[in-house]
């Protein structure tokens, strides 16, 4: 399994190092190629999109390279990867997450191979919006104490479908930008707590949306929401949620933070805190 | 009699205030009328002439016959008291073969010109989205 992934990471990194060569400028809108989101897929802060990396259109190729930090009362993650679109059609990607408490108790990390197919729609210019299936592949470290946390397994796969769109001249004649995504999945916390557990051991499907506007072009102030199963007796499991504001200074980059509301995690309280991610896309 | 009257001319009065149509100007005003509007298109015209991807489509172009034909498009679509003589949409890009790509670079030199030309962003979120309704028309002819 190690060999998969470095494959995959040689295999993004080498596209990504070929596109910035090339330099294929993507044809799309700036702020239409989204975020990356923390388990490496295109998408907001915390909620897969059905949006691909990067601005090519169906005659271009994108990609992404992401750098995410959060960081709350008790914890730290951090999570970086990159991401690599193809004729607006698949995406592929791959992130390593990092999850470590203050008082080095708690010490996980896990990698995430993503795919994506845009299934049909365009985010802007069809009246319905833009439909993507995706899976994400997880494989967490420190399998011993994952498992006696009561999780079943140190590896899964999670599916989703998410429909994006956004309007041209909404409310205000603001451009506004609306996500839902439905999981399947027996992840707990991400995957970084190994997946299914004591108290349940089976796929759910849990909810994620976002919405968004952009108040200028290049600026846009949303929220996210993100439903967690809670499947371990050990350590309670909350619904995530953020406000965010994301920064498109043009076609290369992004800067997104956000406050965040974790929930409980790992046995500690309410974790509230701060989220910034860093993007560039060719 | 007159009660009559009265009752016939105000049913005839609402179904005439009806049958006309609703006419909204005022992205036309925001544009700043007829002289704004002309400006807006030199700019445009010029940022499409900065458009390296796109330039290719505008080589044998008659460049005051498009000028003319973009401001009474842009001043009908705005809702201007204008009549748009120019082409269809579909039929005069029948053969370009434009890329989604080339629609964007030049929906984005658009987006140049209403910034310099100082229109604000909800008149111009309300262009692009007209524009953006157009796209089917364009793309892939």
């Amino acid at each position: 399994m190690k060999f998969l992934y470095n494959l995959c990471l040689l295999l993004v990194t080498s596209q990504l190092i070929f596109l910035s060569s090339k330099v294929i400028a993507g044809g799309k809108l700036v702020g239409t190629s989204g975020v990356t989101q923390i388990e490496g897929s295109g998408g907001g802060g915390l909620v897969p999109w059905a949006t691909l990396p990067g601005y090519g259109t169906r005659d271009e190729k994108g990609g992404a390279a992401f750098f995410s930090a959060v960081s709350v009362d008790d914890f730290r993650m951090s999570s970086y990867g990159a991401s690599y679109a193809y004729y607006d059609r698949f995406e592929i990607s791959f992130a390593h997450q990092k999850f470590k408490s203050d008082d080095k108790k708690t010490d996980l990390a896990q990698n995430v191979l993503g795919m994506k197919v845009r299934l049909f729609g365009d985010l802007v210019y069809t009246a319905w919006p833009q439909v993507a299936l995706g899976a994400q592949y997880k494989n967490a470290n420190n399998t011993n104490s994952i498992l006696s946390l009561g999780a079943k397994d140190d590896h899964g796969v999670d599916y989703y479908l998410a429909a994006t769109k956004a309007w041209l001249d909404g409310p205000f004649h603001r451009n506004f930008v609306l996500n839902t995504t439905l999981r399947y999945s027996k992840a707990n916390q991400l995957g970084l707590q190994g997946f299914g557990g004591d108290k349940r051991n089976s796929y759910q499907g849990l909810f994620e949306v976002s919405a968004g506007i952009f108040i200028t072009r290049y600026w846009v102030l949303g929220t996210e929401y993100r439903q967690k199963p809670d499947q371990l007796s050990s350590v309670k499991e909350d619904d995530w949620k953020d406000i965010f504001i994301a920064f498109f200074p043009n076609k290369k980059s992004a800067i997104s933070f956000a406050l965040v509301d974790l929930g409980r995690i790992g046995g500690k309280g309410r974790q509230t805190g701060g989220y910034l991610s860093i993007q560039l896309t060719y | 009699m007159y009660r009559y009257l009265l009752v016939g001319l105000f049913v005839a009065l609402l179904g005439a205030c009806q049958s006309m149509p609703k006419h909204d100007d005022s992205l036309y005003v925001a544009l700043g009328g007829q002289e704004g509007i002309s400006k807006l298109i030199d700019i445009f015209i010029y940022e499409i002439g900065q458009t390296e991807e796109t330039i290719h489509h505008f080589e044998d172009t008659d460049i005051d016959r498009f000028r003319e034909k973009q401001i009474e498009h842009i001043c009908k679509l705005s809702g201007g008291p204008c009549v748009y003589t120019g082409d269809e949409m579909k039929p005069v890009h029948e053969g370009m073969n434009i890329s989604e790509s080339e629609f964007n670079a030049i929906t984005n030199a658009m987006i140049r010109a209403l910034n310099t030309a100082g229109v604000s962003i909800g008149s111009r979120n309300r262009l692009l989205a007209i524009i953006a309704s157009m796209r089917a028309e364009v793309i892939y002819q």
